[in-house]
This record gives C-alpha cells, structure tokens and sequence, in this order.
C-alpha cells in the first residue's frame, strides 16, 4: 500500500518534471519552475500540517527558497537589484522566524 | 572603547561591499552609519558581568596558530555538509522512508559561549543531526538524530561530536 | 568557461532544494521534517548564490552573494535549533516509532 502511493507520487512528479523541461525556454526559467514547484510544496504542507510547529517550519523554508529565487531573476533578467531584495528577505526572514519560535515557545518578545 | 572602534572599522566595510562605489555622497552616509551602528550595538559585544558575578570568558585571538586551524576546519565542515545533503536526498527517496529517529544526549568538553554556538550550528548541518538544546552548566546536548545507533551517552558522544570538538577545542580554548 | 561552471552549480542547488522540499512533505513529524529541509535548503541555496558569484565574478553582484551565503550559514541553523526547542517546549510530540526521548525524561 504505502509503496502503491509512493508510485503514484513519483508519476505525478515525473510528469511535472517532463512538462517543466519540454517547454521551448531557456535554461534559467525552467530553474524557476522547479523553485516554484518547491514553494508549491511549501503551500501544500502549510494548508496541511497538523500543528502550528510544522506551519512556522514551512514559513521559515519559504524565506530561505525565495532568496535563491531572487538571484536566479538577476541572473535571468540581468538587474542587479534582485540580489539586494534577496539580502533585505533573509535579513527579514530569520528575524521573522525567531520571533515565531518565541510566541510557540510560550515566552515574550523582549527576552 | 576598543569594542566600538572595531565595530566601527566591520560595519564601513560591510558597506563598502554592499554600494561598491567611491563617490564622496555615500562615503559620508557610510561614515554616518556606521557609527550610529557602533554606538548602538557595542554594549552586546562586550563581556557582561551576570547575576551570579561570572564574568564570561574573552577567547585569545593573537595566536595564529588559532586561523590555521580555522582554516583546517572549513574544508572538513564543508565536506561533511556534502555528505548530510546525499545522506538526506537518499533518505527522502526511498520507497520505505528508512528512519529510525529519536533524540539523544551528548556530553560536551567546550565551555565559551562562541565555541558553543560554532559546535551546534555545525551540529546541524551534518548527517542526520539537529541539536535542540544547550545544558551549559552541565556542558550537555540534546541532539535530534535521525537514524539512532546508540541510546547512550558515551556512544552518543563519540559518533556524533568527537571529530568535531577536537578542531574547535584547538580554536577557540 | 566560468557560465558553464555556475551553471552547474545552480543545477546542483535547486535539484537539493527539491530534495529538501520533498521532504518537507514526506516525513512523518515535525523534527524530521526539520532536519530534511533545513540541510538540504539552506546547502542549495548557498550553491545558486556561488553559482550567480562564479558567473558574475568580482562585481558588486558577486559580493553580495558571498555576503549572502555567509549570512544563511551563519542563520539558518540557529532558526533551526530555536523552532525545535520552541516547538518541544510547546508540545509537538515526536513520532510514535522512536526510539527515545531523552529530552523529555530529563524536563523535570
């Protein structure tokens, strides 16, 4: 059973992958389609989990993805800007993610 | 007062790398900035006498035997964050989700506050390890492993720290 | 020369960070989830941003990115460590084919 729904999972994810790479684009964007398709597994486990632990764990990995997600643009639209979004983001993120850690931990802000 | 003038000196360099320009315009708001930085945050970089009057340990950072070994760890960090991501990526595919997890307790010898930290981040990013919390008085870890190999504490602590405290005893103490 | 070496090194990122985020949602509990995403997310990013450095070179985009992969390095795990403690403290219980919980004897 569980292998039956491995398999499953492996042709719906295979079909995605062959779709994304029989696309007439260049290099860059089909990266950004797989970065996509991870931010979209992101969404699904933040729809789903179970306890208010696993939404802050996909919320904390989301920051991470869309920081490479802002270099492949610059790489892909040649503005250098991006690089600095991507800075600010991380930046943002991870005190973002702390903050969190502290309210599921049960204490205040300014310990 | 020492603390602020280096301060000063790391924070106009992070901004010299991030404008990469010499105009005269952003090297005044450069100067500017960096000392309202310095001013701000210095009081959290110096060592603070706690409520029992421990005044936590300074690391000597004059020897150059200390970079060398620096040097020596980034190469064998790297490597073993390699090995975790090959480790994980085999883990994730396979059909029958091959874990056995649970969370373990390690001894550590390490005692400053830096040594403690570099040892926990290097924690977690090598093969199936992710510490959770830090016993300083008693220099205990707990540690998240993925696939456990042995309930104890000695064992524990020989597969999961060892390779690692040997460096950073070297470095920092 | 140097695009095509960037260029593998961006593959490499993102094919971990489809790893990682396929872990995400395969795993059975939080913890391992954690471990899963957090190595193999924060290593692939770091790989795109030495990617975008190599095809860049030494311009003002190629420090950044150097900049940034020091900062994830440095970020990522102790965000990592602060969810799991918070996360035990809150409750979440670990999955029911462990082995142990050593943390949770020694919590009283």
């Amino acid at each position: 059973m569980r292998f039956l729904r491995w398999l499953t999972g492996l042709i719906i994810l295979a079909a995605i992958l062959i779709w994304i790479f029989i696309h007439p684009f260049n290099f860059l964007v089909r990266c950004l389609y797989i970065l996509l398709l991870c931010s979209f597994l992101c969404l699904f486990r933040i729809l789903k989990g179970p306890t208010a632990a696993d939404r802050a764990v996909s919320v904390d990995i989301l920051g991470i993805l869309i920081v490479g997600f802002c270099a492949i643009l610059c790489l892909a639209t040649g503005r250098p800007w991006y690089l600095d979004i991507g800075i600010a983001w991380a930046l943002q993120s991870f005190i973002g993610v702390l903050a969190l850690s502290k309210y599921l931990e049960g204490r205040s802000f300014d310990e | 007062m020492k603390t602020k003038i280096v301060l000063f000196i790391v924070a106009f360099i992070v901004w010299l790398g991030l404008t990469w320009s010499v105009e005269l315009l952003s090297l005044i708001v450069g100067v500017g900035v960096a000392i309202l930085v310095a001013f701000l945050t210095s009081d959290m970089f110096t060592p603070l006498r706690n409520k029992t009057g421990f005044v936590s340990k300074v690391p000597e950072f004059k020897q150059p035997v200390r970079y060398l070994w620096f040097l020596y760890y980034i190469p064998v960090f790297l490597w073993e964050c390699l090995k975790a991501n090959f480790d994980v990526a085999y883990r994730v595919g396979h059909p029958d989700l091959p874990i056995n997890p649970g969370i373990v307790k390690v001894k550590t010898q390490l005692k400053t506050e830096l040594a403690l930290t570099f040892l926990a981040n290097s924690i977690t990013l090598t093969p199936g390890t992710l510490s959770v919390d830090v016993d300083k008085e008693k220099g205990y870890l707990y540690v998240h492993w993925i696939n456990v190999k042995d309930k104890g504490v000695e064992g524990a602590t020989r597969i999961v720290v060892e390779k690692f405290e040997k460096i950073l005893r070297r470095i920092f103490e | 020369m140097n695009e095509i070496i960037g260029y593998i090194f961006i593959v490499a990122g993102v094919v971990f960070d489809f790893f990682g985020c396929l872990g995400l949602v395969r795993f059975p509990d939080l913890y391992n989830r954690l471990q899963a995403a957090t190595k193999c997310v924060t290593i692939g990013t770091c790989g795109i941003m030495f990617g975008v450095f190599i095809i860049t070179g030494l311009s003002p985009s190629g420090i950044k990115a150097l900049l940034i992969i020091l900062f994830l390095i440095l970020t990522a795990p102790t965000a990592a460590h602060a969810l799991a403690r918070g996360a035990h403290k809150s409750g979440v219980k670990l999955w029911e084919k462990s082995i142990c919980d050593k943390y949770e004897e020694d919590a009283d």
